[in-house]
């Protein structure tokens, strides 16, 4: 019954719905804002994606009949209760339970939007949402094999899936190779410059989302940002420090998942957009080197070869 | 009940002052008014304070930007893609071409201004008019948008949004 109340806290409260919603809204802004001072503007006020939100609720949608129509409006859905729930998961506070396994369940909730994006473009029957979705599919088989080989690294030299273990694990050369192959993959998953390929505004005006309009889009833009504090998540999680006071815990929690933010700005601010066969080419000769050393020096530590 | 639908009421009207999202067209303009839109949203004058983004896809867009002078052949797709636009919406003509047809008057391969084409809410006149006053009249049409939001939540005269995809795959 405990576990139970404290599952749900966990899932409404802190780091959950509660807690993401604003931050996910926080997050969004601090990247546009931070672009826009590297680019000598000044950027959106600080309500903006809050903004932005309600505005696209009080819009209509076109009506659309059919399976289709019933699948369009169901992907934001799907997309935004996954995010949420990996946001969820994350281990922040101290003996916040968690269960054996949960590192499987989070990295399925993160990958569930992007596999809801490809479905959307699919059935938008939009030509360039079919092209976005392709382009999205590609990018995601190419990042997420580094991007698994790094966190299952992490996972192996510990023994366990369990998040609050591997969060709570001391600091070692591997544990940082693995962060470091992880951030790599963030500018992917997160569809920013330079892996802005399935959203390319310019080419395929905005590749799956190209349909969407009013609520639906709300939610893919909410489901975004919510993307955004699910991933820096982890990455923080991961990278703190164990500390048993819970509110030092929370506090460091945020600040990291804010400097991560700050770092894919300015890498997005930096850089221009890739080609899909160049992005391919990155992820699978640069970067997966990369992640098979740092899964067999994971399995060398694991046997004591 | 009535209390928090007129909070929902004001909070609607704001949010749609504070976020125009764009969608910018051209009607056979000479690309005078399209650089100087572009110039809008450079760090001179920097649109995006009003929370002003152009978008890649009429479907996210609240305000349609049309330039030049309405070709013929341009007519059905500006018809098209306002249909596309969800409500409620606002067009805002840039430039003195679809206002006027400008120096393109009494040609045979018009069909401007573009008031004979489409309901346009908002004039920027000039040749091409500076960014300044084209951040001004998005602002404006902006404001007729919290005004429509005012009276009625999705009030939007007009009929309602086709369900044609942006551009169907041809079997």
């Amino acid at each position: 019954m405990n576990s139970m109340i404290t599952a749900l806290a966990r899932l409404l409260i802190f780091p959950g719905l509660l807690f993401a919603i604003p931050a996910a809204w926080f997050f969004l802004w601090a990247e546009r804002k931070s672009v826009a001072l590297m680019q000598g503007r000044i950027g959106p006020p600080f309500m903006q994606p809050f903004f932005d939100f309600i505005k696209l609720l009080g819009k209509t949608t076109p009506s659309r009949s059919g399976l289709g129509g019933l699948l369009m409006k169901a992907w934001p859905l799907i997309a935004v209760s996954a995010a949420a729930g990996a946001v969820g998961l994350l281990p922040v506070l101290p003996s916040s339970g968690g269960f054996e396994g949960d590192l499987i369940l989070l990295l399925a909730l993160l990958e569930l939007p992007s596999m809801c994006i490809i479905a959307a473009g699919f059935s938008s029957r939009s030509i360039f949402g079919e092209i976005g979705s392709a382009r999205e599919a590609v990018l995601s088989v190419s990042y997420n094999v580094v991007f698994l080989l790094a966190i299952v690294s992490v996972a192996a030299s510990q023994h366990t899936f369990r998040l609050e273990a591997l969060a709570q694990a001391p600091m070692s050369p591997l544990h940082l190779l693995g962060l470091l192959a992880i951030l790599v993959c963030l500018p992917a998953k997160l569809h920013i410059n330079p892996f802005s390929l399935p959203n390319a505004e310019q080419e395929i005006y905005s590749g799956p989302m190209t349909e969407y309009a009013g609520p639906e889009l709300a939610m893919w833009e909410l489901s975004h940002g919510l993307e955004w504090v699910a991933a820096t998540g982890l990455v923080a999680s991961l990278a703190a420090p164990h500390v048993a006071i819970w509110w030092v815990a929370a506090l460091l929690f945020v600040a990291i998942s804010f400097g991560v933010v700050l770092l894919l700005s300015v890498v997005a601010a930096a850089t221009a957009r890739l080609q899909i066969d160049t992005t391919v080419r990155f992820y699978w000769r640069c970067t997966l080197i990369f992640a098979v050393l740092a899964i067999s020096s994971a399995l060398f530590m694991r046997f004591k070869l | 009940m009535g209390e928090t639908m007129n909070l929902w009421n004001k909070l609607m009207c704001y949010s749609r002052r504070r976020s125009p999202w764009l969608f910018h067209m051209n009607g056979g303009s000479c690309n005078g008014c399209d650089i100087e839109l572009v110039a809008s949203l450079s760090p001179r004058y920097d649109a995006e304070q009003l929370g002003m983004r152009l978008e890649g896809s009429p479907r996210h867009a609240d305000i349609l930007v049309i330039t030049g002078p309405i070709t013929k052949n341009a007519v059905g797709a500006i018809r098209t893609v306002y249909d596309q636009v969800c409500g409620p919406k606002a067009v805002v003509a840039v430039g003195s071409c679809p206002a006027t047809t400008n120096v393109f008057i009494d040609s045979r391969t018009l069909a401007g201004p573009l008031d004979n084409v489409l309901p346009v809410d908002v004039y920027v006149p000039g040749c091409p008019p500076r960014p300044d006053a084209i951040v001004r009249g998005v602002a404006k049409a902006a404001e007729i948008l919290a005004e429509r939001a005012s009276k009625k939540i999705t009030a939007e005269p007009g009929p309602e949004p086709v369900a044609e995809p942006v551009a169907e795959v041809q079997p």
